[in-house]
């Protein structure tokens, strides 16, 4: 692993609750590590798994899921779903390869600016010390100079 | 070769189990239309023919070849490539050349450990310990076996695919629907789908074709079939099986389920959906009937395996498509 290695963290957000910790914590001008994109749902019940394992597949090195505190979803119960995906989906990765510290499941509510910065920045620092992921099922292939019959995947 | 004037059909088997080929034999008297209509040119498994007659023949002079099993070794890219160039239609036929199918699953395991656990386990009678080599100089000449790739692929992962008729194996009144619509085409009574189509199936669920009853899901465990008595009317998910309905493709009259045996998804991913592994998991964690952490991993503790569970015949096709220890060869 190089000092410049910079991880590559794809985080889902809430439009109720974590999208607006992000945005509490930008109008208050709290820094937190750069290294995090963040997609805005509705929900983190819309979060499908497939975005985590194409996020994963396409290059990330990290994906943080965040919502509402458990029972201040604003659809009600929807985040309670996005837990119970989330731990069967993390069972998966470990199964995969994939160290269980590259997914996290963040709670933060609209006022908790702070808390989000914080531990975007501690996932950041955790996924900087597992390394880069780099995945690339291919890769066999393309060390043995195979011509790779690349599949678009539809977005 | 005939030249009998027919148009030619093919059919290969790569790394698969032989099954598709007796589905095709169960389409009953219907395979004498094969006969009628069409010469038949290769078909390892029914008829003597060589690699290299297969090579003389003209490109695109295949009419119709049906390609079942993935493609685990160097031989299986070969003959891939070469019925690609061969065929004017080209079926990834069964779930192995659509999804990876079982062969797939070595797709969790680095090919080394694969080899190693085949031959030199304590469970395996190999007192010389002899493992299997690419080439080997024998007093004759060098011998050559084909080599093993590190992952299963896809057939489309290695070539362009026209269409793709899912299962394990296909359902054979499927299959004879398929080759009655192709019968159809060569007569002028019908067109051909759009190219990347899926035929031989439907574009829904197995779930919507299954008659059981459904009512509301809740999972507080999750059990395996024979450890219960099974109600004979109500959805197998409701009462705690593990079943793939929900992610996998329609086309098969939900056979298994009737039967009182939960859906194993051979009939690969619904339509529009991308990961079916992702769809099926989704489905599944989304009615366990907790809200507290603690209790919801226990409660995923009654799956064992999920990527073996989620993947059982999806896992070349998937997103990750492999176990990071599979493709991270050093």
């Amino acid at each position: 692993m190089t000092e410049s290695f910079e991880p590559i963290i794809i985080g889902f957000t809430c439009n109720w609750c974590s999208y607006r910790a992000a945005d509490m914590a930008g109008t208050a001008r709290i820094k937190y590590a750069p290294n995090v994109r963040l997609i805005r749902l509705m929900c983190s019940g819309r979060l499908d798994p497939t975005f985590i394992l194409k996020a994963f597949a396409d290059g990330a090195d990290g994906v943080l899921v965040s919502g509402c505190h458990p029972g201040d979803c604003h659809y009600v119960e929807q985040n309670y779903k996005t837990m119970r995906r989330f731990y069967l989906l993390k069972k998966l990765l470990t199964q995969m390869g994939i160290e269980p510290g590259r997914l996290k499941l963040l709670w933060a509510s609209a006022a908790e600016g702070q808390i989000f910065a914080d531990e975007i920045t501690k996932f950041t620092e955790e996924v900087r010390a597992l390394g880069p992921l780099n995945w690339n099922p291919e890769k066999g292939f393309v060390a043995e100079g195979h011509q790779i019959n690349h599949v678009e995947v539809p977005a | 070769m005939t030249t009998n004037g027919k148009p030619k059909f093919a059919m290969y088997w790569a790394a698969s189990c032989g099954g598709c080929e007796i589905a095709v034999l169960n389409i009953h008297e219907k395979i004498l239309d094969v006969d009628a209509n069409f010469d038949v040119v290769f078909w390892p498994v029914a008829m003597d023919a060589k690699y290299k007659d297969v090579e003389a023949m003209e490109d695109g002079s295949i009419l119709l070849t049906l390609f079942n099993g993935a493609i685990r070794n160097e031989e299986n890219e070969h003959i891939a490539k070469l019925l690609r160039k061969k065929s004017k239609i080209l079926v990834a036929f069964g779930s192995c050349a659509n999804e990876g199918c079982m062969p797939a699953l070595a797709n969790l395991t680095p090919i080394d450990e694969i080899v190693e656990t085949v031959y030199s386990t304590i469970s395996t009678d190999n007192p010389q310990n002899i493992h299997p080599q690419a080439s080997y100089q024998a007093p004759e000449g060098e011998l050559t076996i084909p080599k093993l790739f590190p992952i299963v692929r896809t057939l489309d992962q290695v070539v362009d695919v026209d269409y793709y008729m899912p299962g394990c194996p296909p359902e054979s009144h499927q299959i004879a629907a398929v080759i009655d619509l192709v019968i159809q085409v060569l007569q002028g009574k019908a067109e051909l789908p759009p190219k990347g189509s899926v035929i031989g199936a439907g574009p829904s669920t197995v779930c919507d074709e299954c008659t059981r009853k459904r009512g509301l899901k809740t999972i507080r465990e999750f059990k395996r079939i024979q450890d219960v008595q099974i109600d004979p009317e109500i959805c197998l998910l409701e009462q705690g099986i593990l079943c793939s309905g929900p992610a996998t493709r329609s086309g098969c009259k939900a056979l298994c389920p009737a039967a009182g045996s939960p859906c194993i998804g051979c009939y690969g991913p619904a339509e529009g959906v991308l990961d079916y592994g992702a769809r099926l998991l989704t489905a599944v964690a989304s009615v366990i009937d907790s809200n507290d952490p603690e209790e919801i991993q226990k409660i995923i503790e009654g799956i064992p395996d999920p990527a073996g569970m989620f993947y059982r015949f999806n896992l070349a096709g998937s997103l990750l498509r492999a176990s990071k220890p599979a493709w991270d060869i050093k």
